[in-house]
């Protein structure tokens, strides 16, 4: 066997009762050694192959434990790929599932290519030639929609924090570079060791702080903040009824909370939503007079996420046009609801106005629509398109191991910078870091440092 | 038409005598090739048509590299420089590099002697018109005046002779560089023959008198103090120097390019060729850099027995009136008598992507390109592809294997992989920044790279190789037993680690764990141990200290080398159909097909090609080799 160890979620993403990590490799078994804790104290690395152990994974730095799992172990080459393989069990959910894997890829395996079990099955013959075909076909397909998936969540605000992070180390390294290519040009300053230290510090508090946001980050940690909004009578307490009853509620109360405002929290398909001023709700369907667009204003506060909730059966009030105008720049999701009555609403102009937010008919009462609109809540998480608050997020498990190996070999520069070791040798790590951060946005082209040497700098003879 | 006749057969024939044809035709001959080496003029042996230097960073490291395999530069430039200066010294040791300032008409009288006294190796004067090829083979070639040389290896290298034409402000004429006979012909045969070509420019600063420079109102830049070498065969050091000297531009001179622009060949459209980045004209730099208000200007010696001064940053094609008038802009030339003018010049040059990494032609088997005709600029550029097609070309027709330099083998390799696998849009220079294991391709270990490859193709003599073997073992024995010493925390070696300024010693210490104390080297760890009974040379302590010292970080290096290699080592079968690969993307199998590499490795250092298509290619692969099991089990 000659290749690194991998891994990946291997049960679909989104809410089940159990998810699997698997990871195939040399390194499958020590590495699931180094996190897991059996009651009894046996060592995964002594066990007989094909058993199922029960016990913890564990942070080593922390000792925290992070997840309850049952983990079945299987060694080569009686397995799918003809490496070792490890499944680990977890329980279900976007939050715990991945808080596995990234244990997983912080103590030495790397995060799987699209296709690759199936590849590294063939390519250790467990595959036989009659399927080469459909196995190249799988990474193909498997590819170009995890490309598609991954470039949905490029955009927006990561992308471009990435970027800029990028951009600084690589004014950095240029200047390294021009110092070790052209030494004699003196109007080049000299890189020294405070810059640089600045540089990389800059750049390692901002991955931290990215960090923060995706293990146990604000999103995932307190939900996407979701507000309910609509005039009075359109169904608001109904959808948020409907939600809280549909889905498991996380939490139902935390601290720091005032009584004037309750939030709820609910997790739809693996998205975290917290309901805001869902008391507001429930209160003002009651009391029609004291809901207006005032208060919605306030509600819309530091909202991530709006549902837009209209009648199917009025037409279209100047009230619900200016809903529209009041969030036109936020996220939305329009629900049209009481398709049971005739419908008196003109559904073209809603779309119009919705522009390319999704608009979803449901009928509360009759329970119809309700699993539609949930997917397009998870699509917009998903996909990306939804943005916390100020808060940039990083959900995808490939970017957040890229971004601790980042970390990794940024703090590796600092401290040899601070040992004393030279320019052009810590230059080694923050190159590296460079093209770490280069694949989270799918650019590590060694050009891009040439062009940046000769765009910054006045070089030659 | 001239009346054609046999004139000989040899084994290889190379094309040309600058950089890059010296050392092929050198290589050739002394891998056992019968060679011959044609030129247009005889005067031209390894002439320096620009810059008077040999050398810098990474270009310095290539010339280590061409005498570790065996070839001439180093040799030559050791006893024909006029200063020599390691560059670097402050930084790290991946990064020092040693450049030379050469003595133009001595590096090409040394040069030329060499290459006369190499008894396989004969010279003429004779200008290539025709490649006589048949059947996708070479088998020799045609002079302009008909004499036919036949041989089942050719090797080109002309250079910026192809095409070339000079353009000074609005005059621009057919000519090769320094006004030498251009190569029109063969430009036109290698289009016959199919071969896509590229359009590329570079230029040369002009000349001055040196009696007629200020040098009071510029800087001096001496050698260094300490006799340096880059041959490892070089006993004998030059300790006479010549300084060189800077200056500035001043704003009069921005001022005076200002005013001319328009008359610049550059603006005004009459230049189509792509020129270097690195390598702008003055013109050009204050363009793009207009807040600028000075550029660097340094005055270099053509060489001992001239008065000749070459203005080094001061490149430009404006028209020889405007020259004369920048160069009375720069304090100490205000005198200066120009003695050869500026020129730009074009030339044609070949696609690089239509070579195989041992520099033969894709298209025509035992044809070879090699230097500026391939994309590149510089002499050591030239000099390192010239070595590297001579040694194939000989090595191919006797036989034996040819010799692939991998990127983590030489700055060598970094240069053919680059030029063969991405193709070059400018004129390619080699930077530090292009070698990703630059830590391993250093300075000072060039020789340890490199020079078991040189004498396995016979480049290099017993007597040289012995010494060499002698050197590598002396530096490994030392590693070795300082790894078995332990250094004691006693007074004496407390008293040394205060006067370097570090925290005494708690423990014991393994001596070569002292070492790597930022404050520690060898030469002061050994005088705390058992001394040896043959001291060491210079360079091998340097050598033990800095594989000690950085050792962490060649660790780190040689373990990504391991992953390279293991790609590296999966070939793609050179009759693979990619068309039969349905998987692949369009761009991916677009470019597969037009680089065709031989290994994985370089597949995925093609852009354009993405980590899927390679996965797709490993399996189609793959497939391949079971299919032949099956078969052969059948």
């Amino acid at each position: 066997m000659e290749f690194d160890t991998i891994t990946a979620i291997s049960t679909p993403m989104g809410e089940g009762a159990i998810a699997i990590v698997r990871l195939s490799g040399d390194e499958a078994i020590a590495i699931a050694d180094k996190i897991f804790k059996s009651p009894n104290g046996k060592r995964l690395t002594e066990v007989a192959t094909h058993t199922i152990h029960y016990g913890h994974l564990i942070d080593p730095k922390t000792e925290e434990v992070v997840e309850e799992v049952m983990l079945s172990l299987m060694r080569g080459p009686k397995t799918f790929t003809r490496e070792d393989v490890v499944e680990i069990n977890c329980h279900g959910g976007l939050v715990s599932v991945n808080r596995v894997l990234q244990l997983v890829l912080r103590h030495g395996a790397r995060l799987a290519e699209p296709g690759e079990f199936t590849k590294r099955a063939f390519l250790n013959g467990r595959i036989d030639l009659s399927q080469a075909e459909a196995v190249m076909d799988l990474i193909r397909a498997k590819t170009d929609r995890a490309m598609n998936v991954a470039l949905g969540q490029m955009d927006g605000k990561l992308s471009r924090l990435i970027q800029s992070l990028r951009q600084a180390l690589l004014e950095t390294l240029a200047q390294v570079e021009v110092n070790i290519d052209y030494p004699e040009y003196d109007d080049v300053e000299e890189m020294t060791v405070p810059i640089l230290l600045e540089k990389c510090t800059w750049v390692r508090d901002e991955i931290e702080k990215l960090l923060q946001t995706s293990s146990q980050g604000k999103i995932l940690r307190e939900g996407l903040s979701t507000v309910i909004l609509g005039r009075p009578n359109v169904g608001k307490s109904s959808l948020l009824n409907s939600l809280v009853q549909e889905n498991k509620a996380i939490v139902t109360d935390i601290a720091g909370t005032t009584r004037d405002i309750i939030e709820e929290y609910v997790n739809v398909r693996g998205v975290p939503l917290r309901l805001v001023d869902t008391a507001g709700i429930r209160e003002t369907e009651d009391i029609v007079e004291r809901i207006g667009v005032e208060r919605s204003r306030e509600a819309l506060k530091g909202a991530d996420l709006i549902l837009l909730v209209l009648n199917y059966g009025e037409v279209l009030s100047p009230e619900d046009e200016r809903l529209f105008e009041t969030i036109q720049h936020m996220d939305y999701i329009v629900v049209v609801n009481k398709t049971d009555l005739p419908q008196q609403i003109d559904l073209a102009r809603v779309q119009e106005l919705a522009g390319k937010h999704p608009v979803v008919t449901t009928s509360l009462l009759q329970e119809e629509g309700v699993i539609e609109l949930e997917e397009a809540i998870a699509a917009l998480f998903f996909e990306g398109r939804v943005e916390a608050g100020d808060l940039t997020y990083v959900s995808n498990s490939r970017h957040i191991a890229l971004l601790h190996q980042a970390h990794d070999t940024v703090n590796d520069a600092l401290q040899a910078a601070e040992a004393g070791v030279p320019v052009d040798m810590v230059q080694i790590d923050v190159t590296r870091t460079w093209e770490i951060l280069g694949e989270i946005v799918g650019d590590t082209m060694q050009e891009s440092l040439i062009n940046q040497l000769f765009s910054q700098f006045c070089l030659g003879k | 038409m001239p009346t054609k006749y046999e004139a000989g057969t040899y084994d290889v024939i190379v094309v040309g005598a600058g950089h890059a044809g010296v050392e092929a035709a050198y290589a050739a001959a002394k891998t056992g090739a019968k060679t011959l080496m044609l030129t247009i003029n005889l005067e031209l042996i390894a002439f320096m048509p620009c810059n008077p230097s040999v050398g810098g960073p990474a270009k310095g490291i290539v010339v280590r590299e061409i005498d570790a395999l065996g070839g001439a530069m180093g040799k030559v430039i050791d006893k024909t420089h006029i200063q020599m200066r390691m560059l670097n010294t402050g930084k790290g040791p991946a990064v020092r590099a040693l450049r030379a300032q050469a003595d133009k008409v001595l590096y090409q009288r040394e040069m030329k002697r060499l290459l006369e006294d190499e008894p396989n190796l004969q010279i003429r004067q004779a200008m290539v018109d025709e490649l006589i090829v048949e059947d996708g083979e070479v088998k020799g070639v045609i002079t302009q005046i008909g004499a036919i040389f036949r041989a089942p290896a050719v090797i080109i290298t002309t250079g910026t002779f192809l095409r070339g034409e000079i353009i000074i402000g609005d005059l621009k004429y057919s000519s090769g560089p320094n006004n030498q006979q251009p190569s029109i012909a063969l430009a036109d045969n290698l289009k016959d023959l199919g071969f896509e070509m590229v359009r590329f420019k570079t230029g040369t600063p002009p000349r001055v008198n040196s009696r007629t420079i200020d040098y009071s109102k510029t800087e001096i830049q001496p050698g260094d103090d300490v006799p340096r070498a880059f041959s490892f065969e070089t006993t004998e050091y030059i300790t006479d120097q010549l300084p060189c000297w800077l200056t500035y531009t001043s704003e009069k001179t921005h001022q005076v390019i200002q005013d001319n622009l328009h008359l610049s060949p550059m603006f005004s459209g009459m230049i189509k060729g792509t020129g270097p980045r690195y390598c702008p004209s003055i013109e050009d730099k204050i363009t793009r850099f207009a807040d600028k208000p000075r550029h660097q200007i340094f005055l270099e010696p053509e060489g001992r027995d001239t008065q000749e001064v070459y203005v080094q940053g001061f490149s430009t094609s404006l028209p020889e009136h405007v020259q004369r008038e920048m160069v009375a802009s720069i304090p100490g030339l205000e005198k200066a008598e120009i003695m050869r003018a500026g020129y730009a010049i074009e030339y044609d040059a070949v696609v690089p992507t239509q070579l195989w990494p041992t520099l033969e032609t894709k298209a025509i088997t035992g044809l070879y390109t090699a230097g500026q005709i391939n994309g590149t600029s510089g002499y050591e550029e030239a000099a390192a592809q010239g070595l590297m097609a001579g040694m194939n070309a000989s090595l191919k027709i006797q036989g034996k294997e040819e010799v692939i330099l991998s990127r983590s083998d030489a700055y060598i390799g970094v240069l053919i992989d680059d030029l063969v696998t991405k193709g070059t849009n400018e004129p390619y220079r080699l930077l530090t920044s292009r070698a990703e294991y630059r830590l391993l391709l250093r300075h000072d270990n060039a020789d340890l790279r490199l020079t078991d490859i040189g004498y396995k193709a016979g480049m290099i003599s017993e007597e040289r190789y012995a010494k060499f073997c002698e050197k590598r073992a002396q530096i490994d024995t030392e590693i070795a037993r300082l790894r078995d010493i332990i250094v004691k925390p006693n007074e004496k070696t407390q008293a040394v680690v205060r006067s370097v300024g570090g925290t005494e010693l708690k423990d014991g210490i393994r001596a070569s764990d002292f070492i790597k104390r930022t404050e520690m080297n060898y030469d002061l760890v050994a005088d705390l141990i058992e001394p040896l009974e043959t001291p060491l040379s210079e360079e091998v302590r340097e050598q033990i200290d800095i594989q000690l010292k950085y050792e962490g970080y060649i660790q780190k290096a040689l373990q990504q080398v391991e992953k390279l290699k293991k790609m590296e080592e999966k070939k793609i079968p050179e009759n693979i159909d990619y068309d039969a690969i349905s998987s692949l993307a369009t761009e991916a199998r677009q470019k597969l097909k037009q680089v065709r590499p031989l290994s994985i490795a370089q597949a995925s250092r093609i852009a354009g090609v993405n980590p899927a298509d390679i996965s797709i290619l490993l399996v189609y692969i793959e497939q391949g080799k079971i299919a032949r099991i099956e078969v052969e089990a059948n």
